[in-house]
């Protein structure tokens, strides 16, 4: 509780935008040495656009102008990058902490000493199963091993608490107990997350999102253990399921608290959307990040009140708010529409009055996946 | 954050508390965000005069010379109390070793 009585809620005041984000994930790079079938930003391949060392270190040095507490880097494989401890020790130097996301694979037993020696530091390890038939059945032959075997270096060197990282699926969401006890073991914190239509995932995604039933069992799972489990605060559409608000922030960040700069430097409202619809601007263009942040037309658009459109009659509006951006965009459903997840079944009806039309859902924009469907072009863009 | 869970008697205005050195604040519309580099708890003051309070405390003896000098008017220091008793126990304040 603050001192301010009757000011509006936090909630509201985050929705008009910050200084500057809370929650900036940055994408090191599109090249991945795995191929997951929901990967949010269809990686695979490098992109030979991607931001030089000297421009990375210009933008940290910006976020550090920001004042951003922290950034989330991710990918791609971010430690595929030769200059991942370069970026990281730049990055922390400025006081800009580092949570970084990893399938662990370079993980050796010196990376894991080198990462378990620097301050402000986090590490998150992505695994979508507790065993690894459902594990490597998304995340690619061998990768359950993988994760495992960083796990172990990360432990024997001392790291401390790492996170394991899972994206909610309907074939592991039996497994969030077993979760919670592998984390457990490595003393580490455990994270979940909503899989979402995005990148890859759009492909995917009517195979893996969890049923309805499923839906409350999440609820269910998170009220008896959400104050021990970091969510990113990405299940608030599950709101409308109870009078108890699951903990953490339920609203959509996306350009108000959240957002991201892709490999090659482009900025988007939140690593979810990248898709021109959403781009801002991008780091290399003249004023650089701050500008966008503060100023771009995308940005300020989102700051402004919402509609509550095809939810505006619904009574659990207020604790679900529409649901996530991103997950109506990829599926074809209006973003004033239900979320294609919503509780209340509205969402099924939406999407099939929005595939019965003459539209097609929207395609991700960028694809580097390494088994490209189309014949890659040469020429330089 | 956690509603401080003594409220009867004040904690904190008596006491010399300073910014934790570990805590970052940085300005917002609303107030302002404090970062704390070591637990990585963010946390939101959401008053402009909270935030004028917390940045001047290294100036003053006490909590409430603090907030006397802030021109907090009397009625309204319960509240502050209470405020900068939470923020002392999520560590963002901490108690001046001089
Ligand atoms: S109708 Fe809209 S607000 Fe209501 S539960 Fe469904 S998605 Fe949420
Ligand atoms: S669009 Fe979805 S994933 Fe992105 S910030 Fe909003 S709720 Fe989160």
């Amino acid at each position: 509780m603050s001192a301010a009585t009757n000011a509006p809620t936090l909630v509201e005041q985050l929705k008009g935008g910050l200084d500057a984000p809370i929650c900036l994930t940055w994408e090191l790079t599109y090249a991945c040495n795995l191929e997951c079938v929901h990967c949010l930003s269809s990686s695979g391949r490098r992109d030979p656009r991607e931001l030089s060392t000297d421009e990375a270190k210009a933008v940290l040095d910006e976020l550090h102008d920001l004042q951003v507490f922290y950034i989330n880097i991710g990918g791609g494989e971010p430690m595929i990058r030769r200059d991942f401890f370069e970026l990281v020790e730049y990055s922390i130097n400025k006081g800009i902490g580092v949570k970084f996301s990893t399938n662990g694979a370079f993980i050796d037993a010196d990376k894991a000493r080198r990462l378990a020696a620097m301050d402000y530091l986090d590490i998150q390890i992505s695994l979508d199963g507790t065993d690894a038939v459902t594990n490597d059945a998304v995340r690619g032959s061998g990768s359950y091993a993988t994760a495992i075997q960083a796990m172990e270096r990360l432990r024997d060197a001392g790291f401390g608490e790492f996170k394991i990282s899972v994206v909610v699926t309907r074939h592991n969401v039996d497994q969030l107990d077993e979760f919670k006890a592998l984390a457990d073991s490595f003393g580490a914190q455990l994270r979940i997350t909503r899989l979402r239509p995005s990148g890859r995932g759009a492909d995917s995604w009517h195979d893996l999102h969890p049923t309805q039933p499923q839906q409350r069992q999440i609820y269910d799972w998170l009220l008896a253990h959400g104050d021990n489990v970091l969510t990113g605060d990405s299940f608030f559409h599950l709101n409308a399921l109870g009078d108890e608000a699951l903990p953490g922030l339920n609203m959509c960040g996306a350009g108000r608290v959240v957002c991201l700069i892709d490999p090659i430097g482009d900025v988007y409202a939140c690593p979810f959307v990248i898709h021109d619809e959403f781009k801002a601007g991008s780091v290399r263009d003249t004023g650089g990040f701050s500008s966008i942040w503060k100023h771009s037309e995308l940005f300020t658009e989102l700051r402004e009140p919402q509609s509550a459109g095809a939810c505006a009659s619904c009574g659990s509006y207020d604790a679900c708010q529409g649901g996530c951006m991103a997950a109506k965009f990829f599926v074809g459903i209006p973003l004033d529409g239900p979320d294609p997840e919503c509780v209340d079944g509205y969402g099924e009806a939406a999407m099939l009055s929005a595939s019965s039309d003459d539209v097609t859902p929207p395609k991700p924009m960028m694809d580097h996946s390494r088994l490209a469907r189309v014949p890659v072009k040469i020429s330089a863009r | 954050m956690e509603c401080a869970a003594s409220t009867d008697a004040s904690v904190v205005l008596d006491s010399s508390l300073d910014l934790h050195p570990q805590v970052a604040l940085r300005h917002e519309p609303f107030g302002a965000l404090a970062y704390h580099y070591d637990t990585r708890k963010l946390v939101f003051l959401k008053h402009p005069d909270v935030v004028r309070v917390v940045r001047s405390l290294a100036d003053h003896a006490t909590v409430a010379d603090a907030l006397a000098a802030c021109k907090i008017d009397k009625r309204r220091w319960p509240s502050f109390d209470k405020a900068l008793t939470s923020l002392y126990e999520s560590e963002m304040l901490h108690e001046r070793s001089n």
